[in-house]
């Protein structure tokens, strides 16, 4: 099994790729049978320090319907400088660059360890990277001057290139003019009016004849000021005049009525973004950033009215039909987001506020660009701050680590088809013949656009075997997927990474243990999460439960060994075992239960889950639990009440937040000072490893996590309290009758009654 | 009838009267044959032109004109145009007029013909003749033969005075003027004026005497009084012997003999207002007694506010209102205030009193509303009073009780303003803001087109320099040290330009609204700022908008939405304000009141001729009703190079009692001065915002309508954005019921308002006026001045629904009506034919005259639409004074100026005839000023003025006068400064050359002459109206 542990780790760093299954099953009836799809999680764009982009253009297969790249699985002719494609057979001559090529001198992408390899695109024009910020400016006093700070300092991260826009917003919408001198001069909107893109583009002077978009010309404003470039400019000429105006930025002016909110126009605010990238720099990389300090309350994209005796939407008013803007809205935002979608633009939002913002009905604007969602209590918070800063964050070669307009294609071989996939991402409708007929996720389509990722986006790509039962693959065979991501690198370049895998074909009837060898429990977890948080978008939440119990019982049934009626009898394979608890925890999580969660935070949690790799995503799912004492070393421990022990720190890594806890005696220890003491230095130290440890966290997390610290008893345990396993509750805890642990006062079900269910009804003949 | 009445005329008309004006001199007498035209020609050939053959001929036939006048049609043309060759035209025109009209000379044809006519024609001709004399002769006659016997005669050439002769005679007292009318015989009376040779038409008008000659009248001053001038008639011309006299008449009297109808010996406008100013003027006038009559507005005087209010606040039509409706409809004259409730008065003059009642407010009748004031009676010992309004018995509030002295009045009655003055102002509580809160202060916002046309001709940076000075002079509270007013700032083209101006900012930020369709003020703090506190902002903001847009392309421009824009601003900041808007083309652009070229030059003349003084869409009223609903007014300076549709762009000014101000083909290094002088003065006038008028009458009459940049909602309530002091309001009073001689008629005008510093206030006029049941009262207290001036509100506002034919027979039947009232029921019995006018109507034919030839009620296709919806609207807001000066412009000699004194020349009347080539004269309107230099103007006055050798050497370009070190070119300058004074509109100043093309322009202004465009002289339109008149009485 280390071997598969070994070739998993090894894909991934290389490919950026996780399998559910190493070893598929060979035929369409099988792989159902198998439960969890074969699937896999694709970081597209994963950090290759040790990749060099090539500086050509790759090979295509010279058939229209394949153009798969020429790939490490190709079979080459060197004599007869022919290349057979892997995916559909076709036979191609090597271009005339290729002539040298032989055994012993071959390109980059026929080296079996490339089987990702990056090109660089020389052709076409080269669009500077484009940052419209779209401010609201309802924002108390403190918060206002904190975004206006953390807007100027982004300004001297940005490449100088780099076009910035500014659109602030309150209860009118002004679009500032970057351009002129000696004035500061913006267009305004009202906030009520729902615009057509056209009349936006009318009303900004942006319809003349088609600019074209030459970005690349800033060079020479002064013959040809472009009209576009009145609102989009250069960082570079325009910094100080930008840096002057955000710091002149006035909370919006207009009285507030004692008992209404804010009058705030974020949906025309957000439609006049889209329409000015839209006019002015179609299919150009783009970041719109939204910064929200509360909900929209006019205009088009409303979510609630300005009365605050009306609360904004719970989900106990979504459940009843009660919230009576959230269709119109929602139908507003997604709207605009498949117009930004469309362009190539993705749109971020930063939503900061003690309420919630409507990050519900905004959500697709960055589900489906690909853009961030940041959710915070205020902008003056290092939550924020930070988070915002490491947007702008290089990676080793000073590229900012973003990436935009990015297509993904994925070619499969005769055998699979591709379902769909699920991540911040468009279906481009693009049918082929490896098109799958069910769609799983975002399907129907073999590309899609990711119009802003970044080194850690991921997606979850879903495939179908279609190989029919009848027709056995030879033993050895191999089926290959091919993911090729065209997209425009932070320095403007256009690139192609291309990643060819090939896996094992095996019949799932002699061949079973190799499959289940082969099972990556991680990567199926995850994948099957994003699944059930999919189906959790338009399905009632318990409809989603009972999916997933069942697939659980189901896969627990196919791979578990049992006697029949038996519970105590059932067992798992190591690579299955940790698979039921995953799933304990996914039920548990803010990704598939509402309670205690706003539809905001809910939005919001989903948002990450659907875009975050592996690694984070079972932090999510599962959260990390770390102990601190005496006894040794920190390690970790199970995410179980019984771990919250007096004498121990815990440090729990939620991924959204991160708790420090310490034990009632630890607590009482602190309180009476005894860190102060030189004799105690231990205990200073012990009190100093989890915060070491936190922060370390926190500077590689985005978006930065909140940080909890707390104590026994403390409000703010109710994070650490509510994510363990309630192994102990009021309910059991005398029975129990240990000292250790610490009850939990809840209902749910512990891991431990979960998992007696499942044996139960997995041995049981029933179902 | 009316139309008659013109017709009518046309037997004078005969007479020359074409040649009206120049007529007289000559021709008095003469018949119309003779010639005296010719010398009238000879003028008008100068000027006019052609005129001089033309002239001639008209003798001939005396017809042509005359078809002018309605009637005569037939004969009409003929002639006609023999005088101006340009005048034919005219006559075409006339037709409608026909009258007047007819080419200044023209004469009229002597059509006569007209039958009714006729009679009067005989005489009038004669009297034309005479007057005119000259020319025309007689056409009068009709033409044919009568007249020209007549005129013949004197032909002399005027000699001047003579008409009158008598006059003087007649001065009387009577004030009468009598123009002999026609009525009598045919043959004029020519009177007497002696001297005018043929001394016919005697004085007094009654004489009529020798129809021919004598027109002139002599004046004939029969009547006693009354009008004894008209004798003649003449033509009226000369009819009124008392010719001028008349005016004289009473005062002077001194006539001369004169002969015929000379032009002299019709009432002359300058000669009634020099009495009235020899007899009044400098002198203390106390307001103290009902229903007295003021001194003239052209006048000086001091005047003492004694329980009436100043004349300066109200003027009445008359001073005493009949008893009851069957007499006012018998005498047809109106009654009506002219009200300026924010009249300026002099600094020797005591300003109004404040009364301040605390917490309860103003005194008021509990019945009638009326406010406390001296007609309240107080009784009970104290403890109650009477309204003197309604007569409800009302009790006096405690607070507010006061014992009664032996004669019923209050102890304090000297001590509280609104007990013993006819003028004073209530501070106003809550219940009469808006909503119950203190309103905010006003505001100014400036709003200035930005279009490429204004940036490339330099008006924007004009507009933007001279701001920064003129805003330091923004109004204030009496002892306020800085003006509360705040001021924003908006440019605008096709999209509107919102400026944020807030003193902490370091530079202005300018914010652009394109969605024009829906206008929204984009920001709220910033905008209305103080010009002291953001006076950096404001400094660098204006230096930096004409280079803003320097590159900018556009054309077009929005108009609607700008002032939609201001509105919400003010609205958004919950004060009332002044748009100062600076536009100059027609809004194109596609928005709400968007505009096309409609300038249909068919319409004219016909019935839907109306159409073009009504604005375009119907955005712009709706427009005007929410700014009035929120106390925005608008201020519009006009800069066009052609058609903009005044009548449109204009609605919103006129109602929101705004001020429109235009300036044809602007040019910067010509017209600044003119403009910056009307920006200024606008900005520093002292104005009143958001205010309501209400007008409380005593019980038998009330007021019915009302004219002004007024908004009304309903028929009582009198709305206006703001209110300034130049603007008045006409209110037109009719019976309900008999008024009593002892109680008489009470007139109390509440404007309540908001000041430049944001306090409510109440302004209370109070008038008392006499009621009678003598007809000879009525009209012994009538004021042309300011009849003429409902006349023409009243007919301008008519323009809008009306064919002008229709308005203008109106204004003359109206006329006739009045005069052959008085002739009838007061002037003691002369002969028919004789021409009598009240002493207080005696120039009333030469103004209404004047009115009837605006280019308003002129259809004539030469005359730009947009000049006459821009003078239309100007006199709809006109004062007494305003409306004189504009109708009769003053022309006075410079050459005779004394260098040593300070006091003007006198003025002399507008008649080319008083012209001489060796002179140089100024004629102001009010509007435009012109400096007429004859071809043998005295080179060292030349010199001395233009710092150039000789008449050739003088530029006619400038706009300005040099300045000068010599004491001609200071005395000259300072002359106009003093006559430019007075007036809300700074007045263009036009050099004109004798016998150069621009002296046509300058022509029109000769009211008293044939119009250059149509409308007849002033000789012609008095026989037209005498010889209505006749047939009235017969």
């Amino acid at each position: 099994m280390a071997t598969y542990l070994e070739f998993i780790q090894q894909n991934e760093e290389r490919d950026g790729v996780r399998f559910s299954w190493n070893v598929w099953p060979s035929s369409r009836l099988e792989a159902t049978r198998m439960v969890v799809p074969l699937a896999c999680i694709l970081t597209p764009l994963k950090e290759r320090p040790d990749l060099p982009p090539v500086q050509y253009e790759p090979v295509l297969c010279s058939r229209p319907t394949c153009k798969a790249i020429l790939n490490p699985l190709c079979q080459v002719d060197y004599r007869a400088k022919l290349w057979a494609c892997n995916f559909c057979f076709q036979r191609n001559q090597f271009p005339p660059a290729y002539a040298g090529i032989s055994e012993v001198n071959q390109p980059a992408e026929l080296m079996p360890q490339f089987s990702t390899v990056e090109y660089v695109i020389q052709r076409g024009a080269q669009s500077p990277l484009i940052f419209l910020y779209v401010v609201d400016t309802c924002l108390e006093e403190d918060d206002l001057q904190a975004l206006k700070e953390s807007l100027q300092m982004s300004l001297s991260l940005l490449p100088p290139d780099a076009l910035v826009g500014l659109i602030t917003f309150g209860r009118m919408v002004q679009v500032h003019e970057l351009s002129c001198e000696g004035i500061s001069k913006s267009y305004v909107f009202r906030g009520t009016k729902d615009l057509t893109a056209k009349q936006i583009q009318d009303m900004l002077g942006l319809t003349k004849p088609a600019v074209p978009v030459h970005p690349a010309r800033p060079a020479q404003p002064q013959e040809h000021p472009s009209i576009s470039s009145r609102f989009l400019q250069p960082i570079h000429k325009i910094d100080m005049n930008l840096t002057d105006l955000l710091g002149e930025l006035q909370r919006d002016p207009w009285p507030v009525p004692q008992g209404k909110r804010p009058l705030r126009s974020t949906g025309v605010a957000l439609s006049i973004a889209v329409g000015l990238l839209e006019g002015t720099f179609p299919n150009t990389g783009a970041r719109i950033m939204l910064f929200i300090g509360g909900p929209p309350t006019q205009g088009p994209g409303m979510v609630v009215g300005d009365e605050l005796k009306v609360p904004i939407r719970s989900w106990h008013d979504i459940e009843k039909d009660n919230a009576r803007f959230m269709k119109k809205a929602t139908k507003h935002y997604e709207m605009l987001a498949n117009r930004a979608a469309a362009n190539g633009h993705c749109v971020d939002i930063y939503a900061c506020a003690l309420d919630q913002t409507g990050l519900l009905e905004m959500k697709c604007c960055t589900n489906l660009t690909g853009g961030h969602m940041v959710m915070g209590d205020s902008f003056n918070t290092s939550l924020f701050k930070q988070t915002f800063q490491r947007i702008f964050s290089k990676d080793f070669n000073g590229n900012f680590r973003m990436a935009f307009g990015a297509t993904l294609e994925v070619k499969t071989s005769r055998e699979l088809k591709v379902a769909g996939a699920i991540g911040p991402c468009v279906s481009l409708n693009v049918k082929g013949p490896c098109v799958s007929e069910n769609e799983l996720g975002v399907g129907g389509t073999s590309q899609w656009k990711i119009c802003g990722l970044d080194p850690t986006s991921t997606l979850g790509i879903y495939f179908e075997v279609v190989n029919q039962h009848n027709a056995p693959i030879p033993q050895g065979g191999r089926g290959a997927i091919q993911f090729v991501t065209h997209y425009q690198h932070s320095s403007t370049q256009q690139r192609i990474r291309v990643t060819t895998i090939a896996r094992n074909w095996a019949d799932a009837q002699s061949q079973l243990k190799h499959i289940e060898a082969a099972f990556d429990q991680e990567a199926a977890a995850v994948l099957m999460a994003r699944l059930g948080v999919f189906r959790a978008e338009s399905e009632e939440g318990p409809d989603v439960l009972r999916w997933l119990d069942r697939q659980l019982i189901r896969l627990c049934q196919k791979f578990g060994q049992y006697t029949k009626e038996d519970p105590a009898s059932f067992r798992l394979s190591d690579s299955f075992s940790l698979y039921p608890q995953f799933m304990f925890h996914l039920r548990r999580s803010p990704f598939l239960q509402v309670f205690n969660n706003s539809p905001d935070e809910s939005s919001y949690y989903r948002h990450h889950f659907a875009r975050q790799d592996l690694t984070q995503s079972l932090i999510m799912i599962q959260p990390i639990l770390y102990s601190y004492s005496f006894h040794g070393p920190p390690e970790p421990v199970l995410l179980d009440s019984s771990s919250i022990l007096a004498d121990r720190i815990l440090l729990m890594d939620t991924f959204f937040q991160i708790v420090i806890y310490l034990g009632e005696t630890i607590a009482q220890w602190q309180k009476a000072g005894y860190q102060d003491m030189p004799e105690y230095e231990n205990f200073k130290h012990l009190l100093q490893a989890p915060l070491d440890d936190a922060q370390e966290i926190l500077h590689a997390r985005f978006p930065m996590p909140r940080y909890i610290n707390t104590e026994h008893g403390g409000s703010q345990a109710r994070f650490l309290l509510s994510k363990v396993n309630p192994s102990q509750t009021h309910n059991n805890l005398y029975a129990w009758g240990q000292e250790t642990g610490a009850p939990i006062l809840t209902d749910d079900v512990s891991l431990q009654v979960f998992m007696d269910h499942l044996k139960k009804l997995a041995v049981s003949s029933a179902c | 009838m009316s139309q008659q009445g013109y017709v009518a005329t046309p037997p004078y008309s005969q007479s020359q009267p074409g040649i009206g004006l120049s007529a007289p001199h000559y021709g008095h007498y003469g018949d119309p044959s003779h010639t005296g035209s010719p010398p009238g020609m000879m003028k008008p050939a100068g000027p006019l032109g052609a005129a001089a053959p033309g002239g001639m001929l008209p003798q001939g036939h005396p017809p042509p004109g005359p078809h002018q006048f309605g009637q005569n049609g037939a004969h009409a043309q003929g002639p006609p145009l023999q005088r101006f060759p340009g005048p034919p035209p005219v006559n075409s025109a006339a037709p409608s007029y026909a009258p007047y009209s007819p080419s200044t000379r023209s004469s009229y044809p002597s059509p006569v013909s007209t039958s009714s006519v006729a009679q009067l024609g005989t005489q009038l001709s004669a009297m034309h003749v005479n007057s005119y004399g000259s020319g025309m002769a007689p056409p009068s006659q009709g033409p044919p033969g009568p007249p020209s016997s007549t005129a013949a005669f004197q032909g002399p050439p005027r000699s001047p005075q003579p008409s009158i002769l008598q006059p003087g005679s007649q001065v009387l007292p009577p004030p009468p003027t009598a123009l002999n009318g026609p009525g009598a015989s045919p043959l004029p009376p020519s009177t007497h004026r002696q001297d005018g040779l043929p001394g016919p038409a005697p004085s007094n008008a009654q004489y009529q005497p020798p129809p021919l000659p004598g027109q002139t009248l002599g004046p004939g001053y029969p009547l006693q009084q009354a009008a004894n001038y008209g004798p003649q008639m003449a033509g009226a011309q000369l009819s009124y012997p008392g010719g001028f006299p008349g005016g004289p008449a009473q005062m002077a009297g001194p006539p001369q003999p004169q002969k015929k109808l000379d032009p002299d010996s019709i009432p002359s406008p300058i000669q009634v207002i020099e009495n009235d100013r020899a007899t009044r003027g400098g002198q203390v006038y106390t307001t103290n007694t009902r229903g007295q009559i003021p001194p003239l507005v052209t006048t000086d005087c001091t005047i003492q506010d004694q329980g009436n209010a100043s004349p300066r606040y109200i003027r009445c039509t008359t001073y005493c209102f009949p008893c009851t409706s069957d007499m006012a409809k018998q005498a047809q004259i109106p009654l009506a205030a002219i009200i300026k409730p924010f009249a300026t008065i002099p600094s020797n003059e005591t300003p109004l009193y404040l009364v301040n009642h605390g917490e309860t407010g103003p005194v008021r009748c509990n019945r009638c509303k009326a406010y406390m004031c001296p007609f309240m009676q107080f009784i009970e010992g104290g403890r109650r009073y009477q309204c003197g309004f309604c007569s409800c018995v009302n009790d006096v509030p405690p607070f507010y009780f006061q014992h009664l002295d032996h004669i019923g009045r209050r102890l304090d009655h000297y001590e509280k303003p609104e007990l013993s003055l006819g003028s004073y102002e209530y501070v106003a509580t809550l219940d009469y803001c808006r909503k119950n809160k203190p309103p905010n202060p006003p505001a100014f916002i400036f709003m200035i087109d930005v279009s490429y046309s204004n940036i490339k001709n330099g008006l924007v940076k004009l507009i933007c320099e001279e701001l920064k000075t003129v805003l330091e002079k923004l109004p204030k509270e009496g002892q306020e040290e800085t003006s509360s007013l705040r001021v924003g700032f908006i440019t605008y083209n096709k999209v509107l330009h919102f400026f944020n101006v807030k003193s902490t900012l370091a530079r202005p930020q300018m914010m652009v609204v394109t969605d024009v369709s829906e206008v929204f003020v984009p920001l709220l703090d910033g905008f209305l700022v103080s010009y002291q506190e953001s006076q950096s902002v404001i400094h660098n903001l204006l230096d930096q908008i004409p280079e803003m847009f320097a590159d900018s392309n556009e054309n077009e421009t929005v108009f609607a939405p700008v002032i939609r824009a201001g509105m919400e601003a003010l609205k958004a900041a919950d004060c009332p304000g002044k748009l100062f808007i600076f536009h100059s083309s027609l809004p194109t652009a596609e928005a709400p009141g968007k505009l096309k070229n409609r300038d249909d030059k068919k319409l004219i003349n016909t019935d839907k001729e109306k159409i073009l003084f009504q604005p375009q869409t119907n955005v712009y009223d709706p427009l005007a009703k929410d700014c009035v609903a929120h106390g925005c007014c608008v201020t519009l300076f006009l800069f066009p190079s052609q058609y903009v549709d005044v009548a449109s762009l204009g609605l919103v000014p006129q109602l929101t009692g705004g001020t429109l101000y235009k300036y044809n083909n602007f040019q910067v290094h010509l017209d600044s001065q003119q403009f910056l002088n009307d920006l200024r003065n606008d900005i520093e006038k002292k104005i009143g915002f958001d205010a309501i008028m209400r007008v409380r009458t005593s019980t038998g009459f009330r007021a019915t309508d009302f004219f002004g940049g007024i908004y009304m909602n309903n028929t009582t309530d009198v709305e206006m954005a703001a209110i300034d002091c130049d603007k008045a309001v006409t209110v037109e009073f009719k019976h309900d019921d008999k008024l009593s001689e002892d109680s008489g008629a009470l007139i109390q005008c509440a404007v309540l308002y908001t000041t430049v510093s944001g306090q409510r206030r109440l302004r209370i006029h109070n008038l008392g006026l006499n009621c009678s049941s003598q007809l000879a009262d009525l009209y012994k207290s009538c004021e042309t001045d300011a009849l003429i001036n409902f006349f023409a509100k009243s007919a301008f506002k008519a323009v809008l629904h009306q064919p002008l034919k229709v308005i203008r027979e109106i204004l003359v039947n109206q006329t006739a009506h009045m005069l052959a009232c008085y002739r009838k029921n007061c002037a003691s019995p002369s002969a028919a034919s004789q021409l009598i006018l009240p002493d207080s109507m005696k120039v009333l034919p030469v103004y209404m005259n004047c009115l009837l030839k605006n280019c308003v009620l002129l259809s004539r296709p030469e005359i730009s639409t947009d000049e006459r919806a821009y003078q239309r609207q100007l006199v709809m807001t006109m004062g007494v004074a305003d409306s004189q000066l504009f109708f009769y412009p003053q022309l006075r000699p410079i050459h005779t100026l004394d260098v040593k004194s300070t006091t003007l020349p006198a003025a002399i009347r507008c008649s080319e005839t008083r012209l001489s080539e060796e002179g140089i004269f100024l004629l102001a309107n009010g509007l435009n000023m012109f400096l007429w230099l004859g071809v043998s103007s005295p080179p060292e006055l030349i010199q001395g003025i233009f710092n150039v050798p000789s008449f050739a050497h003088v530029n006619t370009d400038m706009t300005l006068l040099p300045e000068l070190g010599n004491p001609y070119s200071q005395t000259l300058r300072m002359m106009m400064g003093i006559i430019q004074q007075k007036w809300p509109y700074s007045m263009k100043l036009t050099i004109v050359k004798q016998r150069e093309q621009p002296e046509m322009v300058f022509r029109q202004f000769l009211v008293e002459d044939k119009g250059l465009y149509g409308g007849s002289s002033y000789v012609d339109f008095l026989c037209c109206v005498h010889k209505e008149i006749c047939q009235l009485l017969n």
